[in-house]
């Protein structure tokens, strides 16, 4: 979009919009630390996420049908410069992140209090923050090494809070230092993938890199570049064989950060992935088409299959949640290496639909342990009847996992099989419908023992308070809505899915502001 | 002015109006009972409005929104599924009416989430019913298969709990691995889910294929009870008898046979079906069906398990009707829809009549019990009638038409397997009432304690029964009002 010259301070505002989403949760961490105030952190991560949350819902507007923005860090221009640089297809990830980082706070408030050391809450907001930055920031930023810079906030700050979990159950801290051994490998692994890349190209900047890789072909650096940031997001991302530290992480974490992240962490690294596969390398390169179908494909069949098939015989709620979102990275693999648009615009939707979905399920999980400790299955038979709302909303969840019609995931799921059959590939449109079965065995079975067990030892519960019914509801009703209304993901992810695809020289380039 | 969309509107969510009242009136039963029975006559009405106004065809679809590119949530009036509406709201009334007289007489537990539930399934039948297209009633067929799982666990012992989950297992698995990839199928290749009469298929796909398909329809369509996917069914007879009589007789089944007969009337059109003989063996796999379900029936014991088993072979007459693509079968299917809703649901009703007064649920430990409860027992034997198919009941025309369309395809041998499936019919149903009546019981001393069922339990099967009567002198009505959709002419 141009913008009149005249119009520059009027515009000003607006124009910094893409920096303001970062910088103000950035800067609420440390002011949290510095007041200390348990009420005071509280508020302002709410006010910080709520800003990021408004700003992500006009930048989705604004890119619904296409467009870019880019933003010059300090007024340097790209590709010296650092570069912001938002679509269709980061905006609508920036969304479900700001979305659920919100949502996520009115529940933490009461599952912070007790789940957390006292001493400690503070901090946890902090952390909090320093998460939600570091997610947003990896998925805004045009500039690899900003990505690792991001990766790593994000990161080191979600390993601070899986072991804050260690106030309830001490494997906490064992769970997050499998996490923080695996993550910096992964990290590690990332980053020199990205040396490689600036060997042989000379540049950081991502379009810039798409450019100058496919200008001057293909040779063993960048080869090499390739494998490593394939793996170390692959860590991330948590694709089988690479996902041993997802499940305890998520099973001994506070409950609210398992909220988040289920939501968010991998899909942003799956975000970087996508970028990497489709827009910097191109699918046309055989080494990469030969990666895809060899490695990839087989793996999301592997993952869609084993992970669900683990899940169906866990005993405890969150682990089960944990695997089963294991098998749903395999779905969003899976769209991708169909390497059609369709494919790419399903794993888009997909990543939203079941951010809110699962979000929604761990809620519930989060409460129900509140109430009984451990949610093992002996220790939540029956709870379906005394609390009502909060089964009843974990019933949508789990409809919206299986992809029973009228749900969010029922779309996700509809697009997938579309995607495969547009490649001809029915084959692969069986396994998945078969594959999703399999969620139907894991997802009833939770149904089965809320409602139709007998009550657990442990007597009857009362119902959760509002201010963690609500965002759950809201959660719930929006896995409903995303069901019905599919215009604002299947739009976006429309046109993401075909800028992902465009090749870099024609990309579209479009200047709004350059933050001087 | 109501237009005809309001009353299409009123219909489908006049129902969730009841689910409202039961949650709100949950611990004042009488109150919420009528509340109800109020809702289900309201119901009815608003049914009987879009009758009135359009009399059966209707131009314009209502579109509520678009969910995908050409994929809307929309409703419109059609013939086949107006008359299936009638039915359903009908009956439902009717087992209300049952349903309060036996929830009461057997103190179930549970009673306002019993009735909510039904009330929720009723919803999803009339969604069913006039879906515009493919799409949305895939929507509304899921619905019933959900909202029917708590109802059949409803006692919550390991024996309904292990019913429900066969009964959800293969309804939710076949929908999901064959309907849906079949619906995906069609819609990548014609683009849309509309129903159009004549169908969308014809040139869209390679002929070979098209039997295929079908398959994937005709078993995705899991509550049409083809075999070897009918295990449900039996399975699903743990269900309290008002859940048996109105939904696994009448709403949920013939939901099954009612997409059934759309899918192959308006996606894959009777002439492209009967052009490309693509349905062959399904019409093999029908009779199959036909006479092993009947064969089923004679050796249950348990008097709800042989009526389901009966149901299974019924339902396998409309499966029979779509697969021989003429519009003479067509009509016969679309008419038994209706036909043996009434005989069946009779039949429900006395079996859980018989339940309340007496707890037996056994076909040999009927004996004698005729004398002690004649009512029931007559209306048993007429209920029976029609379902054989025997004149003056309503249930001889279907087979008739069957029969002719049978002659038109010149399948001569599927007129055999009609007659055998009657002599069946004889063989498991007419026992039960001869040993009512005739055949002395052993234990004759606790006979003693046994009267007739309770007002609320009989009349509504009484009721059933008399209209199975009336439908054989007024079968021309239902036949002309079919006959646009059996001849793909809207």
């Amino acid at each position: 979009m141009a913008i009149e010259h005249a119009n520059h301070v009027a515009l000003s505002l607006q124009e910094q919009l893409p920096i303001w989403l970062i910088v103000i949760p950035f800067i609420t961490a440390p002011l949290i630390l510095l007041l200390g105030n348990k009420q005071l952190a509280w508020l302002l991560s709410f006010v910080a996420t709520g800003i990021s949350l408004f700003i992500s819902i006009l930048l989705s507007l604004h890119l619904k049908s296409g467009g870019v923005i880019s933003y010059h860090i300090g007024g340097w221009a790209p590709p010296i410069g650092i570069e912001y640089r938002i679509d269709a297809t980061n905006a609508l990830i920036l969304l479900l992140i700001s979305s659920i980082g919100t949502v996520v706070l009115p529940y933490a408030y009461k599952s912070v209090n007790s789940e957390i050391n006292p001493k400690h809450h503070t901090l946890f907001y902090a952390c909090y923050m320093l998460c939600f930055t570091g997610l947003m920031g990896i998925v805004i930023t045009g500039d690899a090494f900003n990505i690792f810079v991001f990766l790593e906030i994000s990161s080191l700050a979600t390993y601070v809070l899986v072991a804050m979990g260690a106030y309830k159950d001490k494997r906490a801290l064992t769970a997050a230092y499998d996490y923080l051994i695996l993550g910096t490998i992964g990290a590690t692994f990332f980053v020199i993938g990205i040396g490689f890349l600036y060997m042989a190209t000379g540049t950081l900047n991502l379009v810039d890199l798409a450019e100058r890789i496919s200008s001057q072909g293909l040779n063993r650096t960048i080869r090499a570049g390739f494998g490593f940031i394939v793996i170390g997001l692959g860590l991330k991302i948590a694709i089988m064989p690479l996902h041993l530290w997802l499940p305890k992480a998520y099973t001994f974490a506070p409950s609210a950060v398992t909220v988040f992240l289920s939501a968010t962490a991998t899909k942003a690294s799956m975000y970087v992935l996508l970028k990497f596969l489709f827009s910097i390398y191109h699918p046309s390169f055989a080494f990469e088409e030969n990666t895809i179908l060899i490695i990839f494909m087989p793996l999301a069949i592997a993952t869609m299959f084993l992970a669900s098939i683990v899940a169906i015989f866990q005993t405890n709620l969150k682990r089960m949640l944990a695997y089963s979102s294991i098998g749903q990275i395999g779905y969003l693999l899976l769209g991708a290496s169909l390497m059609n648009s369709m494919g790419l615009t399903a794993t888009l939707v997909h990543m939203f639909n079941h951010g809110i979905t699962k979000a929604l399920l761990f809620m519930g999980a989060g409460i129900l342990a509140l109430k009984v400790g451990k949610v093992s299955y002996e220790n939540i038979a029956g709870l379906g009847r005394s609390m009502p709302l909060t089964a009843a909303a974990m019933v949508v969840g789990g409809l919206s996992l299986i992809g029973v019609p009228g749900t969010a995931g029922f779309i996700s799921k509809w697009l997938l099989i579309q995607a495969a059959f547009a490649n001809g590939w029915w084959q692969i449109s069986l396994l998945i419908v078969v594959s999703s079965l399999l969620s139907v065995v894991y997802v009833w079975r939770f149904i089965e023992i809320l409602y139709i067990a007998p009550n657990n030892k442990m007597g009857t519960k009362t119902e959760a308070s509002a201010s963690m019914l609500i965002p759950m509801w809201i959660l719930a009703f929006a896995c409903l809505f995303f069901g019905f209304f599919t215009d604002l993901t299947l739009g976006t992810a429309q046109t993401a899915a075909e800028n992902l695809l465009s090749l870099p020289n024609s990309v579209l380039q479009t200047t709004l502001g350059d933050g001087s | 002015m109501i237009g005809i969309s309001t009353a299409i509107l009123c219909s489908i969510l006049m129902p969730l109006v009841g689910i409202l009242g039961n949650l709100v009136l949950r611990n004042s039963i009488n109150l919420r009972d009528s509340f109800t029975f109020l809702v289900s006559v309201l119901t009815f009405g608003s049914v009987f409005t879009v009758f009135i106004l359009s009399g059966g065809v209707q131009n314009e679809e209502l579109s509520l929104f678009m969910v995908l590119p050409n994929l809307d949530i929309a409703f419109k009036v059609e013939p086949l599924g107006l008359l299936f509406a009638l039915v359903a709201s009908g009956l439902w009334m009717l087992t209300h009416l049952y349903g309060i007289g036996y929830m009461r007489g057997n103190n179930e537990a549970r009673q306002a989430q019993f009735f909510a539930f039904f009330c929720l399934a009723i919803f999803a039948v009339m969604g069913i019913c006039f879906a515009a297209n493919m799409f949305t009633l895939f929507l509304f067929y899921e619905i019933l298969t959900l909202s029917t799982y708590p109802l059949v666990a409803h006692k919550g012992d390991p024996l309904s709990v292990s019913g429900a989950r066969v009964y959800l297992g293969i309804l939710l698995g076949t929908s999901i691995v064959f309907l849906l990839t079949g619906l995906i199928w069609t819609y990548a290749l014609v683009g849309h889910l509309d129903f159009v009469a004549g169908g969308i298929l014809n040139g869209k796909i390679a002929v070979g294929l098209l039997p295929i398909l079908l398959g994937l329809y005709a078993f995705g369509i899991g509550k049409a009870a083809l075999m070897p996917l009918h295990r449900w069914l039996p399975a699903a007879m743990v269900a309290p008898t008002p859940v048996s009589a109105l939904l696994h007789a009448v709403a949920v089944v013939k939901a099954g046979v009612f997409t059934m007969l759309k899918v192959g009337v308006y996606i894959f059109g009777i002439d492209f079906l009967a052009e490309s003989g693509a349905s062959q063996w399904l019409i093999w796999l029908a009779a199959i069906s036909i006479i092993l379900a009947s064969i089923f029936a004679l050796m249950q014991n348990n008097l709800k398990k042989r009526l389901a088993y009966s149901t299974v072979s019924q339902l396998s007459y409309v499966t029979l009707a779509m697969a021989l693509a003429t519009p003479m079968a067509a009509m016969g299917g679309g008419m038994h829809i209706a036909m043996h809703a009434f005989g069946k649901i009779a039949l429900f009703m006395c079996a859980g009549a018989i339940y309340v007064v007496t707890k037996k649920t056994d076909v040999s430990e009927l004996s004698g019990l005729g004398r002690k409860m004649p009512i029931t027992f007559i209306i048993f034997a007429i209920a029976s009638f029609s379902i054989i198919g025997l004149p003056p009941f309503g249930g001889s025309w279907p087979k008739f038409l069957l029969i002719l369309g049978a002659v038109d395809t010149g399948y001569f041998s599927i007129i055999a397997v009609l007659m055998i499936s009657s002599l069946l019919n004889v063989a498991y149903l007419l026992p039960i009432v001869g040993r009512g009546f005739f055949v002395k019981s052993k234990d004759g001393l606790d006979l003693k304690l046994i009267h007739e069922a309770p007002l609320l339990c009989w009349l509504p099967a009484a009721i059933a029964a008399g209209t199975c009567l009336l439908l054989f002198f007024y079968a021309g009505l239902i036949q002309d009002f079919l006959r646009p959709f059996a001849q793909g002419s809207i």
